[in-house]
């Protein structure tokens, strides 16, 4: 029996183990400034976790096989015990969590501390169910007013977000319900939910945020790739969440002067 | 030293009860009550497991029209995900090993007749009935069970126009946690006291088995956890019902704009993970004790390090109530908090570790005998390693944004304090089955259950994190709509292969537990050589748990191996003159 544990407690380990290894599945590639970073400590905090397990789980086959009773022959060390040892495992992992935690600080410090950039370019998110709509300030910088009761999500466009047209602001505001982001250019998103929690999960930017109603929550980051990512609603949010997905294009800076001067026009 | 409260003695001197309704229906004899929670938990377990299954047949067959069933909708799957989550995570892992098992034992292994308020255990039993009861209305009602997943977020739990299953269905979901946490509180009250009041003679704190440590610590949590559940559930029920705006903010839902204003979505968060969090390690810790038991009885070794067990039990206990806010890291908490908190959730990680060398350290030198108890002991040390390894991963805010919210949590969580605690109620059945039922349990068809169980786990949750790898959030019912998911669908079916397999193999253990309790071989009264006070009474245990006399310790309680021992162990009962630490 004892043998047969440490078969397939060995056996679970190294498959598990070579799925993670061989990447089989995996993160999509990166295609954000901090995808980079954030990818650089998952593997750090994954080779030292994946030695733990592993050591952890190989020693428990490898122990259950040789202590297993072999009749009159075996016999039990009778200790309650070794202080020693204890000190030095909990230092051991203290040091190993609590380093880990503190060498992936400065990375939260810059994507979620720091406020962004000035020049960055601004989008309002909003969230309903089930869509996503993306606001533009427009060339004024500034965003118009929205109110609650002029919002209509069946007129899709302005009318979902509420945009209130009697305000000047608004009146060069684009929106769209695709995301156009400039490439290499930091974004600053206003995430927004009108009816309940949504997330706003974009796996290629490794960017998550909770759209929360009656917040707005600022959050930045900046896409390094141009392409096509998927936007994934995160968080539950009602029967249609797992429809509830979009895409962001990002494209050149002169594609998206472009096609922001041809959505301004469609405005006029 | 230890006390015997006399008050509390002479509230269980009744007689045994005549009658069926006294003794086996409303009993006040912790023993009976014990297997009233145990029954509950082992209906809900099938339960839930009956609506797991359902969830994976609809995530790879969408359209499939089941017998009985008929089809499943997107809004039935996420009900059907609700109502899986909230009966797992109460009415089975709170039930069954604090419950169940604490009940049973806990009063018998620290020396005592009975729980310290026989009554009011009887009412906590019965109130937790109620709520499974009302939960279960749920799927009744017009509209069904409701579709906010078993956290309940506002303002989607709060608005009865935001989903089918959110109108009265939602309420019942709220009141029945509202009337668990009433029932959690009255088997809080009475565990604490219990421990505190009711060990025998010589029955020090730092004599106590590791089992009674974990159900007391237990019951501390769930003193300080479920007073603020309830109260979060009664500010929902007053938001949905009354007119209130404690966590709901002016929102538009289908056009409308609801008669709300300025609540605060996050404060329902708040309220629920700092029970929830807790709650984890409610599910857990007796599962903890119970197999350090295990390990160091069918060891026959002392266990490794019994002092350093007791205060990572402590330690959890502690840091547990402060690591709650590593469940919000997406929510638009405050940054800097998500910092400390996850400076708190990593520390929590070392108390952890520190049992788990202990577990093996116990194993080292050791004379392993593998009866059922001690595989699913070993089962349990593995999948909490496995289950604990990718904490430190969620712990790490940066590494949470890929991950949050993904498959990886589920594959995390339910490996952790799902299965590995379902290991410990296993365990935990197969030791006490001889004690409660006075039969044996078949060994080979054990073995069986185990090795389906063990591999079948690992089959279904171990790919969970590889698909949270690539970003498949939770709780979609379909995988459909977004691209990237399609390339996961041969993943997710080899999930659902491996819980059909694992699911029919806990029928072996229900066969097992009923065709035992007839036909099972009979037990003696300590079959596995154990030390603890409950192996030295009879099988099963009188009404007052000692026959007439109350036992006196002289001794800690995994004394195996003792050199010059007349036995390979020592009784805690046995006289001081016996050799021994």
């Amino acid at each position: 029996m004892g043998l047969v544990l440490l078969i397939v407690i060995w056996l679970i380990t190294l498959v598990s183990t070579y799925f993670f290894v061989a990447k089989t599945w995996w993160f999509p590639p990166g295609a954000s400034a901090a995808a980079p970073l954030i990818d650089h400590h998952f593997t750090v905090t994954f080779i030292l976790m994946g030695i733990v397990f592993v050591a952890a789980q190989l020693s428990l086959g490898f122990l259950v096989w040789k202590y297993r009773d072999r009749g009159s022959s075996s016999k039990a060390v009778y200790s309650h015990g070794n202080t020693t040892l204890e000190i030095l495992w909990t230092v051991l992992t203290a040091v190993l969590f609590i380093g880990l935690n503190l060498m992936s600080s400065s990375i939260w410090a810059s994507e979620r501390f720091r406020p962004a950039a000035a020049d960055a370019q601004r989008v309002e998110v909003t969230a309903m169910q089930f869509a996503w709509y993306f606001r533009y300030p427009g060339p004024d910088g500034k965003f118009g007013a929205t109110r609650p009761e002029l919002e209509d999500a069946s007129t899709g466009g302005e009318g979902a977000v509420g945009l209130d047209t009697s305000d000047p602001a608004s009146k060069d505001d684009v929106v769209s319900g695709v995301m156009y982001l400039p490439v290499n250019r930091e974004i600053e998103l206003i995430l927004r939910s009108h009816d309940v929690i949504h997330s706003f999960f974009v796996p290629a930017m490794r960017f998550k945020q909770d759209a929360v109603p009656g917040l707005a929550i600022h959050m930045h980051f900046t896409p390094t790739r141009t392409g096509d990512f998927e936007i994934a609603c995160a968080e539950l949010c009602g029967l249609g969440h797992y429809k509830m997905h979009g895409i962001v294009k990002v494209v050149s800076q002169e594609d998206f002067d472009r096609w922001m001067a041809a959505r301004e026009a469609e405005n006029q | 030293m230890a006390t015997q409260d006399f008050a509390a003695k002479q509230a269980h001197a009744h007689a045994a009860p005549q009658g069926f309704l006294r003794k086996w229906v409303f009993s006040l004899d912790h023993k009976v009550i014990g297997l009233q929670y145990y029954f509950l938990a082992l209906i809900a377990v099938f339960v839930g497991m009956f609506l797991s299954l359902l969830m994976r047949i609809h995530l790879i067959w969408p359209t499939a029209v089941l017998p009985l069933v008929g089809e499943i909708k997107p809004e039935n799957y996420l009900s059907l995900l609700t109502m899986h989550g909230t009966i797992m995570v109460f009415f089975v892992l709170t039930t069954a090993p604090q419950g169940g098992f604490g009940n049973y034992f806990l009063p018998i292994q620290i020396g005592a007749p009975d729980m310290a308020f026989p009554v009011l255990n009887m009412l906590s039993f019965w109130t937790t009935f109620l709520g499974f009861l009302v939960l279960i209305a749920a799927f009744f009602v017009a509209g069904g069970a409701p579709l906010h997943g078993w956290t309940g977020y506002a303002p989607l739990s709060a608005l009865p126009s935001a989903g089918p299953g959110q109108a009265l269905g939602a309420d019942l979901w709220i009141i029945s946690i509202a009337i668990f946490c009433i029932g959690a509180l009255m088997g809080a009250l009475n565990f604490i006291t219990t421990t505190l009041d009711m060990r025998a003679k010589g029955m020090s704190l730092m004599r106590m088995p590791l089992t009674c440590w974990a159900w007391f610590i237990t019951a501390i949590l769930g003193l300080l956890a479920f007073g603020v559940l309830l109260s979060a559930g009664i500010l929902l029920l007053m938001d949905r019902n009354l007119g209130s705006s404690f966590f709901v903010p002016l929102v538009t839902v289908n056009g409308q704009i609801l008669d709300h204003k300025g609540g605060s979505p996050l404060l329902w968060q708040h309220l629920f993970w700092f029970f929830g969090h807790p709650e984890v390690y409610i599910a857990i810790l007796p599962a903890m004790g119970l197999c350090s038991q295990l390990i160091s009885v069918f060891s026959r070794k002392p266990i490794f390090g019994y002092k350093a067990m007791v205060y990572a039990i402590l330690s959890i206990g502690f840091l547990g109530f402060m690591v709650w806010g590593h469940h919000m890291f997406m929510s638009g908490m405050s940054p800097y908090s998500a910092f400390a908190f996850s400076v708190m959730t990593m520390a929590i990680g070392v108390p952890s570790a520190i049992k788990t060398f202990n577990w093996l350290g116990t194993l080292m030198h050791a004379r392993i005998h593998f009866s059922s108890p001690m595989l699913f002991a070993i089962g349990f040390v593995s999948l909490f390693v496995s289950g604990g390894i990718s904490g430190p991963f969620l712990a790490q805010p940066v590494l949470d944004i890929p991950l949050h919210d993904t498959y990886f949590v589920p594959g995390h969580f339910h490996l952790i304090m799902g299965v590995a605690s379902i290991f410990g109620i296993f365990a935990a059945t197969y030791y006490w089955f001889p004690k409660m039922f006075g039969r044996m349990m078949s060994e080979s068809l054990a073995r069986w259950h185990f090795w389906f169980s063990f591999i079948g786990t690992y089959a279904i949750f171990m790919p969970m994190h590889y698909l949270g790898l690539a970003g498949h959030p939770r709780r979609y019912s379909q995988l459909t709509e977004v691209a990237y998911l399609h390339g996961l669908v041969p993943l997710q079916k080899f999930i659902t292969f491996a819980a059909f397999v694992t699911i029919a193999a806990q029928f072996i253990f229900l066969i097992n537990l009923f065709w035992s309790m007839k036909f099972g071989e009979k037990a003696t009264d300590n079959p596995w050589n154990a030390t603890t006070l409950e192996w030295t009474t009879a099988t099963p245990p009188p009404h007052d748990n000692f026959g007439g006399h109350t036992p006196v310790v002289h001794h800690g309680p995994y004394e195996y191996s003792v050199p010059n021992a007349p036995r390979d162990y020592v009784m805690q009962t046995d006289p001081e003159s016996v050799p021994a630490h």
